[in-house]
């Protein structure tokens, strides 16, 4: 089984990168058959990162999102499933490239970490583990998707400003597609996002008796959840859009890569 | 012998002045010009295309001085001589009638190149044509095959995707912002004509409304009922700009008319919903400090044209390509044609070998009453193989390509019938 799921890692990693290479080309040659071959590709890769999480399930015979490898996988697994289920609803002319690429850097991520399964931690091990892990998780995973429209965003809204109309002003889609896909992926995370704290602060009580500890986890991601709050909030009052809002989901995906990586592995998981 | 060809005539906006196209009265539409064309002596089938840019007429006949100068005079009338107007009609014959429709099928001829209309005329006015019986078998497959041929140049260039004039420049850099632009509105401030022709393309993107502010009102009124809009006086503009989504400016004011500050408040009150503005007035009507604020577009005349010019580029690449294709279809089809032409021949031929076999054998056969009906078989065979080997060598002579610039078709099908004797029993 260890082999296998070894098998599975090194399979993912060759599949993801191929359908980077294959976006990418479509990127530069705008040749609807290429994006048809990655897009197959990118959904053979998430079955991959299926069977090899799968894998590890059966391994280790607890949810495998307790290490910085499994965390990263997971991330990556939710935002490939998000983006599919995304782009089987919408359009958005070329969101793929930037979404694989974003994928394929996180198997790297996932890659250079540790992969040995250790023993469960006490502290860890609860129902609420797959529930908690798993919400955060997606809500990152559309987190991520508006951060690659945002990054879309500002790149077009730049060339249209300064009227230098380069080599993404045709390849890259509207900016109210854009600002769309940006609204649609933030409400999304941010409901993923609120039960996930709302289980992170249940599984707290049951743990050690109380909501909230004010760990530097549970205030980081605090503060993600205050700034989409935020952003949220002002698109549906003052009607922030745009660039503005672009700006935020990239600071809220920088916020939120920090709670994963910076606070939340270093102090010891979940 | 005289070789059946396609002969194209026709005026263009590129060749024939505006005046000299508005001649051409074809405002009754296709059926009476066409039953008219088909009466023309010589014409076996014919196809008519008028649009505005451009009236064609299409016919399969023997190509001549005479058959040219009868449909000039078809499209021009009898007022004066069909020489008169030589020089702004275009003539092309056999394969470069196909190359011409080709070239035009696929909008490469066309005002605004890359557009789509013209081969919807093209299908409408074949419609016509199959409808009233005047295209035959030859006129079908070449229109046909120009709606393929349109069709694969699309597909296979960029040649559509690229805008190339101001208006329809201004119209992509609306998609770039808004996307769909169905359910926008839009607002003309003065009435210049290019600002009209502007909003005219927009209008067809189907946006919902046009709004026209006009420093005469009783002029906006009257531009406004072209669009099927409202007009507005010039002290409501500002009120105006939170309901509307793009603006075309060409007013002849000798300031600006509106100022970044003036624009703070409007674009708070929108609730930052995204504003573009088009100022194609010479001096501008607009501040370009506008662009400085956020949701907000500005593009000026020059900008325009910098995007038209970024298109042209692009289209130029694309129409190579383009007119690569239209060569290599041409290509294609005269070799349909010339098969086409060397068939009649070729079975002629065939048949006249086999009634020289079938005389001799039934000649010879009949003396010799030794033979089986197997050994009988093989002479037969015998006689068709001779025959098949003898004919080996003209048909291939038929067959073979034409080489350089001239088509040698017609003479060797007039040699081979001479020396084979064919179609002296009154076939021709």
């Amino acid at each position: 089984m260890k082999e296998l799921s070894f098998v599975f890692f090194q399979a993912v990693l060759g599949t993801t990168f191929l359908a980077c290479v294959l976006y990418l080309v479509f990127f530069v040659s705008q040749n609807g058959k290429v994006r048809k071959v990655a897009r197959m590709i990118l959904i053979l890769s998430g079955v991959l990162q299926t069977l090899y999480i799968g894998s590890r399930l059966l391994l280790a015979g607890y949810t495998p999102i307790t290490s910085a490898h499994e965390a990263v996988m997971f991330f990556a697994w939710a935002t490939t499933l998000a983006y599919l289920s995304f782009r089987w609803r919408y359009t958005v002319k070329n969101f793929g490239t930037f979404v694989s690429w974003l994928i394929m850097f996180l198997l790297i991520a996932a890659a250079m970490a540790s992969r040995e399964i250790l023993p469960l931690k006490p502290v860890l091990q609860s129902w609420y583990l797959p529930i908690h892990a798993s919400l955060s998780l997606f809500a990152y995973a559309f987190f991520s998707l508006a951060f690659c429209g945002a990054l879309m965003y500002l790149l077009q809204e730049r060339e249209l400003k300064r009227k230098t109309f380069g080599y993404f002003f045709a390849r890259l889609p509207s900016l109210d597609a854009l600002d769309q896909l940006n609204s649609h992926c933030v409400a999304a995370g941010f409901v993923f996002m609120t039960l996930g704290i709302v289980t992170g602060s249940l599984w707290t009580k049951q743990a050690s008796g109380t909501y909230w500890q004010w760990h530097p986890k549970e205030i980081w991601s605090m503060v993600t959840w205050i700034l989409y709050l935020v952003m949220i909030h002002q698109r549906f009052t003052a009607g922030w859009r745009g660039k503005r809002t672009a700006i935020m989901a990239v600071a809220g995906f920088a916020t939120l890569l920090f709670t994963l990586l910076g606070v939340m592995y270093p102090l010891g998981g979940a | 012998m005289p070789k059946e060809s396609f002969i194209l005539v026709g005026v263009n906006h590129k060749n024939t002045p505006v005046e000299i196209r508005e001649k051409i009265a074809l405002s009754s539409g296709y059926e009476e010009p066409l039953r008219q064309l088909v009466q023309i002596p010589g014409c076996k089938e014919c196809y008519l295309l008028s649009t505005c840019n451009r009236v064609e007429v299409l016919v399969v006949g023997i190509a001549g001085e005479e058959l040219e100068e009868q449909l000039i005079t078809f499209l021009f009338g009898n007022e004066s001589p069909a020489s008169a107007w030589r020089d702004y009609v275009y003539v092309y014959n056999g394969n470069e009638a196909v190359k011409h429709l080709f070239t035009v099928a696929a909008s490469l001829d066309s005002l605004v190149v890359g557009e789509a209309q013209i081969l919807g005329q093209l299908k409408e006015a074949y419609r016509y044509a199959t409808e009233l019986g005047t295209a035959g078998p030859l006129l079908n497959r070449l229109l046909h095959k120009s709606f393929s041929v349109a069709k694969r140049i699309r597909t296979e260039t960029g040649i559509g995707s690229s805008a190339v004039s101001i208006s329809s420049a201004a119209v992509e850099l609306a998609r770039k912002i808004f996307g769909d632009l169905q359910d926008k509105h839009v607002m003309l401030v003065g009435a210049g004509e290019m600002a009209e022709l502007a909003a005219q393309h927009l209008v067809g993107q189907g946006v919902v409304s046009v709004t026209v502010v006009n420093r005469t009102f009783s002029r906006a009124v009257d531009l406004a009922q072209r669009f099927n809009g409202h007009a507005v006086s010039f002290d409501e503009l500002l009120t105006q700009l939170e309901k509307v989504d793009i603006i075309i400016s060409s007013t002849g004011a000798p300031n600006m008319i509106l100022h970044k500050e003036q624009l703070k408040p409007v674009m708070r009150s929108r609730r930052n919903k995204p504003l573009f503005f088009i100022d194609i007035a010479v001096p501008r009507d607009l501040d370009p400090n506008l662009n400085d604020l956020e949701n907000l577009y500005l593009y000026d005349i020059d900008d325009l044209s910098q995007v038209v010019e970024m298109n042209r580029s692009e289209r130029d690449r694309e129409a190579l390509k383009a007119g690569r294709i239209v060569e290599e279809e041409t290509m294609k089809f005269g070799r349909w044609l010339d098969g086409m032409e060397l068939t009649p021949t070729i079975q002629d031929l065939r048949r006249k070998a086999d009634d020289i076999c079938s005389i001799e054998l039934e000649k010879t056969l009949s003396k010799i009453s030794s033979l089986s009906a197997k050994e009988r078989k093989s002479v037969e065979k015998m006689a068709a193989a001779i025959s098949s080997r003898i004919l080996y060598d003209p048909l291939q002579y038929l067959k073979s390509g034409s080489c350089g610039e001239h088509d040698k078709t017609q003479v060797k099908i007039e040699t081979l019938r001479n020396v084979f004797g064919l179609g002296r029993n009154g076939s021709e």
